[in-house]
C-alpha cells in the first residue's frame, strides 16, 4: 500500500481517536458523580430531592428547589439584560461604527472579557450591591442589595464581552456583496441590517447568545459574592438567590460530618452538569434548524 | 437639458492618497449596451459602483465631479439616495442572493417600496422571473431557498430581482465572469433583449464579449477614459495608439 494512504488513514484513526476519547472524558465524571450521589437518593426519591425546597442538611432534608431556581433565575435573569444589550453593540460596530471607534472599542471588549470573575464580584459588591440596595428602597421595600438583581446584573456585564465579541466577528462575516445588493435595490441602511445582514447571520448569533449562555451557567466566584446565598426560592428581584455553583464551592469540602451531606451537594453537581449539558443540547438542536432555514 | 440618462462630469476618485479615476466625462447612450473595457485594476469596477453611489460605503473614499441622473447630481449634497439606486439594477461579478427563497428574493424590492398586495407580488415575481427566462426552471420551487440554484440560475434570479424594482439603467460588472459559456451566453442573450427597455453598461475584460453585445465602448487605463465611442469605431479604428494595442491583445 502506498504511504501516503496509510499516513492518511493514521491520521484520520488518530484524530477519530481523540475525538472518542474527549467525549468519554465526560462519563467518568457523570458516572462518578452518579454513584456518590447514590445515598441520598436511597434516603429520599429523586422527585423529593429536586423539587421540595426543604433544605436543611442536619434534619437529612435536602431539597435543591431553592438552587435550581436560583440558577435559573439568575442565568436567565442575566441573559435578559445582556442579549440586547450585546446584540445592539455589536450590531452598531459591525454596521454603523467608524473604523478609528472599532479600533478603540474592540480591544477594550476583549479587555473586559479578560478580566477574573473576582474582580467582578468586588465590583459588584462596592458598586451594584449598594446602588440595588438604593433602588429597593426607592421603591419602598428594604433589600441588602446581595440578591438576584445584583447576581443578575454581574453575570449579565460579564457574558456581554462574549457575546459582542462572537457576534460582531459574524456580523463582519457576512460578505459585502450582499449588502450592495440589497442597498443597489434602494434598501435603506437600516432596512439591509434588519432583513438581509441579521438574517444572514442569524445562526453564528444564536451561537453567540447560547456561548454566553453556557458561560452565564457555571459562572460561580462573582455571582456568589453577591448574590445573597439564602436557600430559598426567590419570589421578588429584591430577594437574595443561591446559585447550584455558589453551593457548591461554599460549603464542598465543609461539614462533611453531617450524614449523606456529600452525597446531596455531589447531586447538586450532578444536577448542575445535567442542566448545562442538556442546554447545550437544546441549543445545538436550534442551532440546526437556524441554519436549514437561513440557507 | 437634452442629453442621457446617465452622465458622468469631470468624476475623479481617491482611495486614501490614490487616486483611480481621473477626470472622467462621459454620457452613456440611453437603450444600448455599453461595455467599459480595459486591464485589469484601472477602475472599471470603481466607475460603475461611483454611478449607484455604492462606493460611499467604504472609508477614505473621497469622490470629487458629478454623476447626473436624469439631471440630478447625486453627490450634491441631501440628496436621498435610494431613489437614485432604484434607478439602477446591479448585477455583480458573482451573483449575489439574499438569504431567502427564491420568489421573496425577488419580491424583496417591490416590498421594501411599499408593496403589499399579494397578488401583485405574485405578478411581478412571475413577469420578471419569465423576462429572465428562469421561470421555468423555478415554478415548481418558488419557495426553495435561492441559495440551492445553480450560479447561473442564481444571476438570471438577480436580473430578475433587479428588474422588479422598474431600474431605467442595469449595471453589470463581469456579470458573466463566473458562469460557464452556456450559462454566459443565456445572460448575454437576456441582455441583448433588455436594451430595448434599458440603459445597460457593462464592465467587462472579455474583448470578445463586448464585440458580441457592446454598441458603445468605453475603454479605461490607469482611472482615465482613453477612449470612448462606437463600438465599431473603437475596435475597428482605434484613434489612440493604446487602445489599437488593447483591442489587439498587445496589452492586457
Ligand atoms: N476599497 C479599496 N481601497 C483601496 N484601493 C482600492 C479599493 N478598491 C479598489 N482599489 C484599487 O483601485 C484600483 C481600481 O480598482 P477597480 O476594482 O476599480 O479595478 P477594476 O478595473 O475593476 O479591476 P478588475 O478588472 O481586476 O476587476 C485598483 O488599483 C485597486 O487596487
Ligand atoms: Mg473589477
Amino acid at each position: 500500500m502506498n504511504l501516503r494512504l496509510v499516513r492518511d488513514r493514521a491520521a484520520r484513526r488518530g484524530f477519530q481517536a481523540l475525538t472518542v476519547l474527549c467525549c468519554v472524558l465526560v462519563l467518568p465524571i457523570l458516572g462518578g458523580l452518579a454513584i456518590r450521589s447514590g445515598p441520598v437518593l436511597k434516603t429520599q426519591p429523586l422527585w423529593r430531592v429536586l423539587f421540595s425546597s426543604d433544605w436543611s442538611p442536619t434534619q437529612g432534608q435536602f431539597g435543591l428547589l431553592p438552587f435550581l431556581a436560583g440558577t435559573v433565575y439568575v442565568t436567565l435573569l442575566a441573559m435578559l439584560i445582556a442579549v440586547p444589550v450585546s446584540l445592539l453593540t455589536a450590531i452598531f460596530l459591525s454596521e454603523y461604527a467608524s473604523r478609528r471607534v472599532c479600533r478603540c472599542v474592540l480591544p477594550l471588549v476583549d479587555v473586559l472579557s479578560g478580566i477574573p470573575s473576582v474582580i467582578y464580584g468586588v465590583w459588584g459588591t462596592l458598586l451594584i450591591v449598594p446602588a440595588v440596595s438604593a433602588l429597593a428602597g426607592l421603591g419602598g421595600s428594604y433589600s441588602s442589595g446581595y440578591c438576584l438583581l445584583s447576581g443578575a446584573l454581574v453575570l449579565s456585564v460579564m457574558v456581554c464581552p462574549f457575546i459582542i465579541h462572537v457576534a460582531r466577528e459574524v456580523l463582519a462575516a457576512v460578505p459585502r456583496g450582499v449588502r450592495e445588493a440589497s442597498l443597489s435595490l434602494g434598501a435603506g441602511k437600516w432596512q439591509t441590517v434588519k432583513r438581509v445582514v441579521l438574517r444572514r447571520a442569524f445562526p453564528g448569533i444564536v451561537a453567540a447568545v447560547v456561548l454566553g449562555l453556557s458561560r452565564a451557567f457555571g459562572e460561580t466566584i462573582a455571582v456568589l459574592m453577591v448574590v445573597g446565598n439564602v436557600p430559598v426560592v426567590p419570589r421578588s428581584l429584591f430577594d437574595p438567590a443561591y446559585p447550584l455553583p455558589a453551593l457548591l464551592a461554599n460549603n464542598y469540602g465543609e461539614m462533611m460530618s453531617v450524614p449523606l451531606y456529600d452525597s446531596a451537594l455531589l447531586f447538586a453537581a450532578l444536577a448542575l452538569l445535567v442542566m448545562v449539558v442538556a442546554f447545550n443540547l437544546a441549543a445545538k438542536a436550534v442551532l440546526g434548524l437556524a441554519r436549514s432555514e437561513a440557507a | 437639458m437634452n442629453g442621457t440618462h446617465l452622465q458622468v462630469r469631470n468624476l475623479s476618485v481617491w482611495y486614501g492618497d490614490r487616486r483611480v479615476l481621473r477626470d472622467v466625462t462621459l454620457d452613456i447612450p440611453d437603450r444600448r449596451i455599453t461595455a467599459i473595457i480595459g486591464p485589469s485594476g484601472c477602475g472599471k469596477t470603481t466607475l460603475l459602483k461611483c454611478l449607484n453611489r455604492l462606493l460611499e460605503t467604504g472609508e477614505d473614499v473621497r469622490v470629487q465631479g458629478q454623476v447626473l441622473v436624469d439631471g440630478e447630481d447625486i453627490y450634491a449634497p441631501r440628496v436621498e439616495v435610494t431613489h437614485i439606486r432604484r434607478k439602477m439594477g446591479l448585477l455583480s461579478q458573482k451573483p449575489q442572493v439574499l438569504p431567502m427563497s427564491i420568489y421573496e428574493n425577488v419580491a424583496y424590492g417591490p416590498r421594501i417600496h411599499g408593496e403589499r398586495r399579494r397578488r401583485e407580488l405574485d405578478r411581478i415575481v412571475e413577469h420578471y422571473l419569465k423576462v429572465a427566462s428562469l421561470w421555468d426552471e423555478v415554478r415548481d420551487r418558488l419557495h426553495g431557498p435561492a441559495a440551492s440554484l445553480s450560479i447561473g440560475q442564481q444571476q438570471r434570479l438577480c436580473l430578475a430581482r433587479g428588474l422588479a424594482v422598474g431600474p431605467e439603467i442595469i449595471l453589470g460588472d463581469e456579470p458573466t465572469s463566473a458562469l460557464d459559456p452556456r450559462a454566459s451566453q443565456n445572460v448575454e442573450q437576456r441582455l441583448g433583449e433588455l436594451k430595448r427597455d434599458y440603459t445597460i453598461i457593462l464592465v467587462t475584460h472579455i474583448l470578445r464579449q463586448a464585440r458580441r453585445i457592446a454598441d458603445h465602448v468605453i475603454f479605461l487605463y490607469l482611472g482615465e477614459v482613453i477612449e470612448h465611442g462606437p463600438l465599431k469605431e473603437v475596435f475597428g479604428n482605434p484613434r489612440h495608439d493604446l487602445t489599437r494595442r488593447y483591442v489587439e491583445g498587445e496589452i492586457s
